[in-house]
């Protein structure tokens, strides 16, 4: 990685886990909100159907969580596996996409 | 004031290796996590039914474990915000208190409402 890419990657790093910081606040909160008397679909529906509120805030959490998580992989994989250089790098992008596909998918999922 | 410093080092040693390994446990979770919310689009009947499956003991624990390693990734991430981005650095102790002191308390607060 070129010292100009690992700025990027570190400030992308630490702006999604300022982002993430706010939403896993506010996911804990709605997790023990939620899961107070059990945990039904009727329930959990109710609540995102057609919320914009919520899809947009789960929207930001996916995103968030699939920028944050491939470079947090890589480094695991850089520091434990020797595992760096283009190969890591297009499998950490590949890895950003399948998250935000799979969670946007399951966003919109709960919404509509 | 060597032996307190070994201990300092030790005890951030530790957090940076419980901030790590939670954040893979995570990491694995989360494909499980979006796969299992995107059932909604068969349905509720297919939500309900992994919830239902969701709901015994075992299942149960299993994500109480996750809830405890998303508060410990949460508060040990915070922790190196603070050391990285604010100026004064002789706390470590006292982030790492903090961190464990949220994840305890969301751990509890989660086994009450699970």
């Amino acid at each position: 990685m070129t010292p100009r890419a690992a700025v990027r990657v570190w400030i992308a790093q630490r702006a999604s886990a300022a982002v993430l910081a706010v939403c896993v606040i506010i996911h804990l909160i709605t997790i023990a909100y939620a899961t107070r008397s059990g945990l039904t679909a009727a329930e959990l529906l109710a609540r995102t159907h057609g919320n914009v509120g919520w899809l947009v805030f789960y929207a930001v959490f996916v995103l968030a969580a699939a920028v944050h998580v491939p470079i947090g992989l890589r480094t695991i994989a850089s520091e434990w596996l020797g595992w760096r250089g283009r190969s890591a790098a297009i499998a950490a992008h590949l890895l950003a996409l399948a998250l935000a596909a799979l969670g946007l998918r399951a966003v919109w999922g709960v919404f509509a | 004031m060597s032996g307190d410093l070994r201990a300092r080092n030790h005890s951030a040693w530790w957090a940076f290796l419980l901030h790590r390994l939670s954040g893979l446990a995570l990491a694995l979770f989360l494909p499980l996590h979006f796969w299992a919310l995107g059932q909604a689009l068969q349905g509720e009947a297919a939500l309900d039914r992994l919830l239902a499956w969701t709901a015994q003991p075992l299942v149960k624990t299993a994500e109480w474990g996750l809830v405890v390693l998303l508060a410990a990734h949460f508060a040990l991430g915070l922790r190196v915000l603070a050391l990285e981005f604010l100026p004064w650095r002789n706390w470590h102790r006292t982030l790492l208190a903090a961190a464990a002191g949220v994840t305890i308390a969301v751990g509890l607060a989660l086994a009450l409402a699970l």
